[in-house]
């Protein structure tokens, strides 16, 4: 892509100088949504764009916001920046490269759902991220861009940074929420859902940093040009953060719906001489995984629908690829080993599931395993399916599941090499 | 007496003043940074401290700490090397490089440095997967994040630190 809408330091060097980002037109869109556009005309924008959450679920936008309540006040919007899928980091990049188009984001999400205040919560290993943050927002506060009468309006907005301190699980929304609130990090129950009940039991909006940072360019350029990129029902412009056995991991912006291809030979410069994708992991260590089994499976268009068409999820756009040396049990035992760790332990099938399957599918791949634990390890995994109370749970069986059924030969070979040397 | 309060006075009035009056609870996990930034983990005291400031009882503020990874209730080395070990940097040689920086440092993963000053774990995803091998370095109130390294460049870049902390003795 030539023009980049969301890593605009790549175009415009120094952008994470608020000089250089006003000169460029920084923060005369929130000026102009401030002092011409009702919260409710934004918000109509936003659901017009189509623009859809990039936490993960995908969840639009604009019909997100729509559902917090106008008779309980205050609202918070806030930020999440946890950013701990394996395999991602693009939000870092956002926040470290381009930070003031980030804020102006946040600020524009703050006015359409009505809040006066937002929260940044920042994982715990982003601390030096979170100090840049807080000096933007003060060179912010300084230039009368954050604070009360903004542009001469009754509308106020402060904006607040928050770290987290090392849990995957915070990312879940509702953990996030209660982290903030200064407890455990484990999810909540249910519904209610955080639009109505959210921080501090008030209606709440969470979204995304690389979702906010969308919003000055749909708000600026409008929600036709927006829906003009990518496809038709995953519109715009996507961050995917290519990691693994590739010449040039990063992050590339592209439309959504570009091909796994482009992305990995066109932009990541492919694969190490001689070798060939074996799989794909597109949502980071709780995808799914997709056997490159069929070299036109390389021609997938990268959007919601269509990766789920494989059989997988697009997620976060977290791409890892794995080449043709890469056993898949030794790489379900990584995942299993991740989530493991992250599990919060709130409730039994996603505790006692994930510390099972952790051993076990250790076992299997440091050769000491037997046939029979193949066999187990996918009982496990389906013990815990459908029965979690957050998502966690249900990410951590994807890559066990698909990789036993699509690559049991994987396992086998490292069941056996143990047999071979005990004959 | 509360120490903590005593010790960082402006540095809490500020977090407090992020949240709102009624929901003070929300400060103990920046209050828990600011207790663990001079010795790298919280003392039995801060802990009291803490759940003075922010009204909860004591054994809270320490599930707290057992909750979250960043937060240590024991002392270990000055600074502690984070090697991410997970899933994408493993398949750029991750697992290689930490296993070579253990050897050549003589010690075990988790153990501490003869001279009491690293601390080198295998730690989970910290979104830097691009430019692995990595990792971060918690100490002195800071998390600072090396990419791109291989052992020799670790090694030396563990030199400089002892360098500078042998400096910083013979000054006092
Ligand atoms: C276990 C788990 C981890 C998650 N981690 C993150 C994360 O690190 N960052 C993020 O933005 N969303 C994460 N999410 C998704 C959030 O719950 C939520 O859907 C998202 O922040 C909503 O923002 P969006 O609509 O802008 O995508 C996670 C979800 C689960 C279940
Ligand atoms: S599924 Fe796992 S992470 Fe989610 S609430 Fe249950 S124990 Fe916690
Ligand atoms: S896997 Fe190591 S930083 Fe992401």
């Amino acid at each position: 892509m030539s023009e980049h809408f969301l890593l605009r330091h790549r175009d415009i060097p120094g952008i994470d100088r608020l000089d250089v980002y006003r000169r460029h037109g920084g923060f005369e869109t929130i000026k102009k949504v401030l002092t011409t556009m009702q919260p409710s005309q934004v918000l109509n924008e936003v659901k017009a764009s189509g623009l859809r959450g990039r936490g993960g679920a995908g969840f639009p936008t604009g019909i997100k916001w729509s559902f917090l309540p106008d008779n309980l006040w205050p609202h918070y919007v806030v930020c999440n920046a946890d950013e701990s899928e394996p395999g991602t980091f693009k939000d870092r990049e956002i926040m470290e490269s381009n930070p003031f188009q980030f804020l102006e984001g946040l600020m524009i999400a703050a006015y359409a759902v009505q809040a006066k205040v937002a929260y940044v919560y920042l994982r715990g290993e982003f601390w030096q991220v979170a100090n840049f943050l807080d000096e933007k927002i003060t060179e912010m506060e300084a230039a009368g861009l954050l604070g009360d009468n903004l542009f001469g309006t009754q509308t106020s907005i402060r904006l607040y940074t928050h770290l987290g301190a090392g849990a995957y699980i915070c990312g879940e929304e509702t953990a996030l929420l209660e982290s903030l609130e200064g407890k455990l990090g484990q999810p909540r129950l249910r519904p209610p859902f955080p639009a109505v009940y959210g921080l501090y039991g008030k209606p709440t909006v969470v979204n995304n940093v690389e979702t906010l940072t969308n919003l000055p360019p749909i708000l600026e350029k409008g929600a036709a040009w927006y829906k003009s990129l990518g496809t038709e029902k995953s519109p715009g412009v996507k961050i995917f953060s290519l990691s693994g056995n590739v010449q040039r991991p990063g992050n590339y912006e592209l439309p959504l719906g570009a091909t796994f291809r482009e992305l990995i030979y066109t932009h990541g410069g492919g694969l190490a001489e001689g070798r060939k994708v074996k799989a794909i992991l597109p949502a980071g260590a709780s995808s799914s995984i997709v056997s490159v089994d069929d070299d036109k499976v390389l021609d997938t268009p990268m959007d919601y629908e269509s990766v789920a068409a494989i059989g997988s999820q697009l997620g976060s756009a977290s791409v890892i690829v794995c080449d043709d040396t890469v056993n898949m049990a030794w790489l379900v035992e990584k995942t299993v080993n991740f989530f493991k760790h992250e599990s919060c332990g709130k409730c039994t099938p996603c505790r006692e599931g994930t510390f099972w399957m952790n051993r076990i599918a250790g076992r299997i791949s440091s050769g000491k395993g037997t046939s029979a634990d193949i066999d187990l390890l996918e009982d496990v995994a389906r013990q815990i399916a459908g029965k979690c109370l957050c998502a966690l749970g249900e990410f951590s069986v994807m890559a066990v599941q698909t990789g036993i059924a699509q690559f049991r030969s994987d396992f086998e070979e490292k069941v056996h090499s143990h047999t071979t040397e005990r004959v | 007496m509360n120490q903590l309060l005593n010790h960082y006075s402006a540095e809490v009035q500020r977090i407090l003043a992020k949240y709102p009056p009624e929901y003070k609870r929300s400060a103990v996990m920046p209050l828990l940074y600011l207790a663990q930034r001079a010795e790298g983990y919280v003392a039995k005291q801060a802990l009291e401290d803490i759940a003075e400031i922010v009204e909860i009882s004591t054994t809270e503020v320490s599930s707290i700490v057992g909750f979250y990874t960043l937060y240590y209730d024991q002392p270990a080395g000055r600074y502690r090397i984070q090697v991410c070990t997970d899933l994408p940097c493993a398949l750029r040689g991750a697992d290689r490089f930490l296993h070579e920086l253990c050897e050549r440092l003589g010690i075990e993963e988790g153990a501490t440095t003869p001279d009491g000053l690293f601390t080198v774990e295998a730690v989970k995803c910290l979104a830097a997967c691009h430019r692995a091998p990595m990792f971060q370095v918690q100490g002195d109130g800071d998390i600072a994040y090396h990419e791109d390294q291989t052992v020799e460049l670790t090694l030396a870049w563990m030199d400089e630190v002892r360098a500078r902390v042998a400096q910083e003795k013979e000054a006092k």
